[in-house]
């Protein structure tokens, strides 16, 4: 028997097949995998119990490994301070008095800014609670772009949540943990952030594609942009405050206009969590939720939704002043008047019947309207 | 007389690769900057993933591919199964090609994994497409390609270790 005839060709070929079969099955798994993803997606259930303990068992593991490196790009610091100490001091010198009078123009600025908001009545938002991180991993890959900061849930991190460095926007928290949350930078391909051109207000998406520069997709307007234009995020649509800083807009060597984002100008070791909701953040929650529930009579409320439930019937007639709904005179069934309703909370601050002298006067002349059918919300 | 030379032992060339493979995907993921340059993200997983398939066919290798692609994908954040099955389409090409493969010259072979490669990323390029509705930075890919490639020799070193383990497959 030659060397070449293999005795043992009967045995590989089931081998071969198996292999096959275990392939096939893996790939199968894979697939489903993908078509159940929904990354992309602002709910915290859409990311997953197992992305969320990987998570949080990587925090801690990368942020041990990575400690050695921050402790010797401490050290380096630490190194070159000592040896450029006295050109930083001049340097410093420098910044300190251009900045002293900065802060004149600035304390000038704010008076009259605070005057004008004044005169226009204007709401200006509250300020936003922020949450430092530090940041344990990075990935960089053309189909993935996010980071690992080791602040979550205990912090009160939630998904949506914008994040920053010193510099500008990052991205958004997609993915929260118990001492963990991932971010979504600019940079993914399946993040879309809606932003403006500072100088025009023009609006655009930001959108990125796995590279450093993100696009500015769906630019309206008759030369909305410039090279060099500031990029800030819109507001639209409640994602993120308006006015965060995104970077400069430039002209891709595609010809699409993309940004250079401001983030980038350094190292994003530390990054600082926004724990900006939407604007719903602005309302209260409870007064906009309470629901408005029809009388069960079909009589409409003249004061408003929030009367109280008319008392069960008695034999006796009751005094005017302390009538159900249902013995009011006809006229009470006209129109209320246009005055804004009372809101909830303030019926809930006095549950006592409504005395009825306290119901606004009806018109004579005013005919009821027909019964009206009340929706059912 | 037992059926091969020297037994293959899964721990060896699947598990031990496998792992130092995840930690080595871990170090590099690091936020660090050298000279203001972050570092490479080179995909670590393609070494023992082409290297199984020319060892020779297995039933555990396919699986231990599929965690390392679910590993990738949850470690770096993206949308679960797409390295997974970048990977897998990768091996089971290099499986179906072993046979023209096994036994070239080490330039050669360099030249095969580069093409392992190209296939991982251009069904991660398809998927994503698909996924997102967005073509990915071709720029960004070329740079992941140019940086796995180079780690062929790691692969390279597992295939001479256990390339005669198994004579049935040869």
């Amino acid at each position: 028997m030659s060397f070449r005839d293999n005795p043992l060709g009967e045995i590989r070929v089931p081998l071969v097949w198996t292999a096959g079969v275990a392939l096939v099955v893996a790939v199968v798994v894979a697939v489903t995998l993908l078509l159940g993803d929904r990354r992309e997606t602002l709910r915290n259930e859409a990311y997953g119990v197992t992305r969320e303990v990987s998570d949080a068992v990587a925090a801690p593991v990368s942020g041990v490994v990575s400690a050695p490196v921050h402790w010797f790009g401490a050290l380096s610091d630490g190194i070159s301070q000592y040896f450029f100490a006295v050109s930083e001091n001049r340097r410093l010198r420098a910044e300190l008095e251009e900045a002293a009078q900065l802060r004149q123009e600035v304390l000038g600025l704010r008076d009259l800014n605070e005057r004008y908001r004044d005169l226009l009545g204007l709401q200006t938002d509250p300020p936003i609670p922020m949450v430092s991180a530090r940041v344990v991993s990075d990935s960089r890959g053309p189909f993935a772009n996010t980071r690992l900061a080791n602040a979550g849930r205990e912090r009160q991190v939630q998904v949506g949540n914008p994040v920053m460095s010193e510099y500008g926007l990052v991205g958004r928290v997609v993915g929260v943990t118990r001492g963990a949350s991932r971010v979504l930078l600019l940079t993914d391909i399946a993040s879309r952030t809606p932003v403006m051109v500072d100088r025009t207000n023009a609006r655009a998406i930001l959108a990125g594609d796995g590279g450093p520069n993100p696009k500015l997709e769906y630019l309206r307007g008759h030369d909305p942009v410039k090279a060099g234009d500031r990029i800030v995020t819109s507001g639209d649509g409640g994602l993120m405050p308006r006015g965060l800083p995104v970077g400069v807009a430039v002209k891709g060597v595609d010809g699409a206009w993309r940004v250079v984002l401001s983030s980038e100008a350094g190292a994003i070791d530390f990054v600082r969590i926004l724990l900006f909701e939407d604007f719903s953040q602005l309302v209260d929650q409870d007064e906009l939720n309470a629901r408005s529930e029809p009388p069960a009579d079909g009589v409409l409320p003249t004061v408003g939704v929030t009367s109280p439930p008319p008392p069960a019937p008695t034999p006796a007639p009751a005094s005017p002043a302390t009538s159900a709904p249902t013995a009011r005179p006809p006229a009470a069934k006209a129109p209320a008047p246009k005055s804004p309703a009372p809101k909830a909370p303030a019926a809930k601050a006095s549950p006592a019947p409504r005395p009825a002298s306290s119901q606004p006067a009806p018109a004579p002349e005013v005919a009821a309207p027909p019964p009206v059918e009340e929706p059912v919300f | 007389m037992s059926l091969t030379a020297t037994r293959l032992d899964p721990w060896r060339w699947l598990g031990a690769p496998m792992l130092q493979c995840m930690a080595a995907t871990i170090l590099f993921s690091l936020p660090i900057r050298v000279f203001g340059w972050g570092l490479p993200e080179p995909i670590f997983c393609m070494a023992p993933a082409f290297a199984w398939a020319m060892i020779r066919p297995s039933m555990v290798a396919p699986f231990g591919v599929l965690v390392m692609g679910l590993f990738l994908d949850i470690f770096w954040g993206g949308p679960l199964g797409l390295w997974a099955l970048s990977l897998l389409v990768a091996y089971g090409a290099v499986l179906g090609a072993r046979n023209m493969m096994v036994g070239q010259s080490r330039p050669m072979m360099w030249i095969w994994f580069a093409a392992a490669c190209s296939v991982a990323q251009t069904v991660g390029f398809l998927v994503t497409q698909l996924d997102a509705r967005a073509t990915p930075n071709l720029l960004a890919m070329l740079w992941q390609f140019l940086a796995t490639i180079l780690l062929y020799p790691f692969a390279h070193r597992l295939i001479d270790r256990f390339d005669d383990a198994d004579v049935r497959f040869r």
